[in-house]
């Protein structure tokens, strides 16, 4: 089920630009991982080249290579389609589809791409995806009523439960928890917290206490400048990284002396 | 916790004198000021005309005089009673209301004298069931004579109006929509979707008669050529599916660019939270993107059917004109609502007595409004029922 990342010497651009540069980071499967550093370090755009997301927007491309499982998925013969299915992600903001009941929400994966389930299969995909992204209660009265109906938080918990629905190996978040209140941001963690028995995770979080308390190992990527690249700072034991981290500008940054 | 403080701290009864408030006038105080104007406008009105030696009441000068009385009437009053915000506010959204009601007169006049005009002809027994064969000059000179109703009918030109708009609607459609979708989803900008965008514009502004001229210069060499080669018999160019052609001409632009707009407002967050599913991109364009879009495409293409349904010029020269109903696109001519009003009032059927003609011309000129007007509801309720449900639980 799950997988281990590897990137090796990744530069990620948009056009010319160079936003991240030479990150080298070795994910293991089953576990969660935690990105974090100031805003504007490149977070998001390499969290989103490791399901081939970053390449959608014009203009972006990604130099080096991305292991996953020990196969690069930048690989010019590999099809990005196939690397998405097996790469999950939730966004920033939620962004259920307006023109679907809840219930097709969480069937998304499988209705747009054309896979046929039976009632009963599809019952339970639904039902067992709701209840793992704590929805279930909330929802399970209303399934037939539009998603954008629900709450932000309910929103992003329905595009979790998206996600997980399709059972992907690796599942990446960026800062699934910004719009949430704590109840729902602890309904997340668990959530993770359960995740991480199955796939492996990767979050970004601007919430240190969430990366201390969900995280098994910490990236931290950092910027210069304005214009110039990000780049991975250190990366090891969340325990380490925020108790005695190797590198000064960690130290600065989770000690809340920067950024 | 639960101790009674609540009921030490009642709150303090209302002022007498609320501080914040400013002058009032009363809710009814613009009905009043209006009928007071109108009566001023009259009384004005009349005491020019009589110095001015005018032989009637001078109707016109009434209606222009009170809004010229009614707003400064309105400004000083609130400027007085109440505060300069207030009365400048209200001087500006009376002058919108104004200029609703003038650009609103041109419509509501243009509906009621087809209307008025147009519906004894409507009634006329037979009107929608009947074409104009056999309609001769005699029978309408004995029409004129007796008295008696008049007779023919438009069904041939509903017959061939909706014929041929659904011929165009069938051809641009399909066209328009992956047109549009090439230019939003996958062009990235390149040179070839700006020269579509070019030629795209370029198309919107021409002249109806020269798509129609386009038309019947192409099928007509379509046909000499093909005929040449031996693969058809030669036939005259003039059929219904030639004037569907021109007015595709005409549609396929409005087509791309409300499609266009309408994709274009979709949120690229959707597009990625289905490629992030493991979506293919057609999948993601056909099953969320165009149901994302599909009301506003729809309401785009009622209406471009609506703008064209109404074209004379391009028919003219592409389908010819007849007196009975010809459901056969590929061959003979057919006659439309738009060309048969024109013929009607141009060549009128009795030279002499172009009353039964003009009767038949007003009554499918009010025809074709309802037509239209019915497309474009159709738009809203499609708009309606295809809308993404935004709330509801
Ligand atoms: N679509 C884009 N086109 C061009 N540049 C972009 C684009 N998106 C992001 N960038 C740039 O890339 C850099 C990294 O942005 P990114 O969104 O990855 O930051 P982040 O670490 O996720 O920040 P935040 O914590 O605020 O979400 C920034 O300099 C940003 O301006
Ligand atoms: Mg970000």
């Amino acid at each position: 089920m799950s997988k281990r990342i590897n990137a090796i010497d990744l530069n990620v651009y948009y056009g010319d630009f160079l936003a991240v540069e030479g990150v080298n980071i070795d994910i293991e499967p089953r576990s969660v991982t935690a990105f974090i550093g100031p805003s504007g370090c490149g977070k998001t755009t390499f969290l989103r080249t490791l399901n081939r997301m970053h390449e959608v927007l014009p203009g972006a491309r990604v130099e080096g290579q991305l292991l996953l499982d020990d196969d690069n998925i930048y690989d010019t013969a590999v099809d990005p389609v196939t690397v998405r299915s097996m790469v999950g992600m939730v966004f920033q903001r939620p962004n259920p589809f307006p023109t679907m009941s809840i219930r097709d929400n969480v069937l998304a994966g499988y209705k747009l791409n054309g896979t046929r389930l039976s009632r009963s299969q599809s019952d339970q995909v639904v039902e067992e995806a709701l209840k793992g992204a704590n929805l279930w209660n909330e929802v399970k009265d209303r399934l037939d009523k539009p998603g954008s109906g629900l709450s932000g938080g309910q929103q992003q918990r329905l595009c979790i439960a998206r996600t997980i629905a399709v059972k992907p190996d690796v599942i990446l978040m960026d800062e699934p928890c910004s719009a949430l209140d704590p109840i729902s941001t602890l309904a997340i963690e668990d959530l993770i917290n359960e995740l991480k028995d199955t796939y492996t995770v990767v979050i970004v979080t601007h919430n240190m206490q969430q990366a201390a308390r969900v995280s098994e190992k910490t990236a931290f990527f950092n910027i210069a400048g304005t214009g110039k690249p990000g780049k991975l700072i250190e990366y090891d034991e969340t325990t380490k990284i925020f108790s005695n981290p190797s590198k000064k500008d960690t130290e600065n940054y989770v000690s809340g002396r920067f950024g | 916790m639960s101790t009674p403080t609540q009921e030490t701290t009642t709150p303090p009864p209302p002022k007498a004198q609320n501080s914040l408030t400013q002058g009032t006038l009363p809710r009814w105080t613009w009905a009043a000021m209006l009928a007071g104007s109108v009566a001023v406008a009259a009384a004005l009105a009349a005491a020019l005309g009589a110095a001015f030696g005018a032989e009637s009441f001078l109707m016109p000068l009434w209606v222009v005089l009170v809004p010229v009385i009614y707003l400064p009437a309105m400004l000083i009053l609130q400027w007085v009673r109440i505060n300069k915000r207030k009365a400048i506010d209200g001087f500006w959204k009376n002058l919108v209301y104004l200029a609703f009601l003038i650009a609103l007169l041109p419509l509501v006049s243009v509906i009621w004298s087809v209307v008025s005009v147009g519906l004894p002809g409507l009634l006329a027994p037979g009107f929608l069931a009947s074409d104009m064969s056999g309609i001769t000059g005699r029978i309408d000179q004995e029409t004129m004579e007796t008295g008696g109703d008049v007779l023919g009918g438009i069904r041939h030109a509903i017959i061939g109006s909706l014929v041929i708009t659904l011929a165009a609607t069938v051809i641009s459609v399909p066209i328009g929509l992956l047109t549009s979708i090439y230019l939003v989803e996958y062009s990235r900008g390149s040179w070839l979707s700006r020269a579509i965008t070019f030629f795209v514009d370029v198309m919107t502004g021409i002249p109806s008669i020269v798509a129609g001229l386009f038309a019947a210069a192409a099928t007509a060499w379509f046909i000499s050529t093909a005929s040449s080669l031996g693969l058809m018999a030669a036939r005259p160019y003039t059929m219904g599916l030639t004037a569907a052609i021109a007015l595709s001409v005409l549609m396929i632009p409005v087509v791309v660019r409300t499609t266009e707009e309408m994709l274009r407002v979709v949120p690229n967050e959707l597009r990625e939270a289905s490629y992030a599913l493991g979506v293919r991109k057609w999948r993601t364009i056909l099953k969320v993107v165009i149901p994302t879009a599909i009301s506003g495409i729809a309401s785009g293409v009622t209406l471009s059917i609506a703008r064209v349904i109404g074209e004379t010029a391009p028919i003219l020269v592409t389908a010819g004109f007849v007196v009975n109903a010809n459901w056969n696109l590929v061959s003979g001519w057919m006659a439309t609502l738009p060309v048969y009003i024109y013929r009607q009032f141009q060549n009128p059927i009795a030279p002499a007595a172009t009353e039964p003609s003009e009767q038949r011309a007003w009554a499918a000129a009010l025809v074709l409004i309802i037509i239209v007007m019915l497309l474009n509801l159709a738009a809203r309720i499609i708009a309606q029922v295809f809308a993404p449900k935004k709330t509801g639980r």
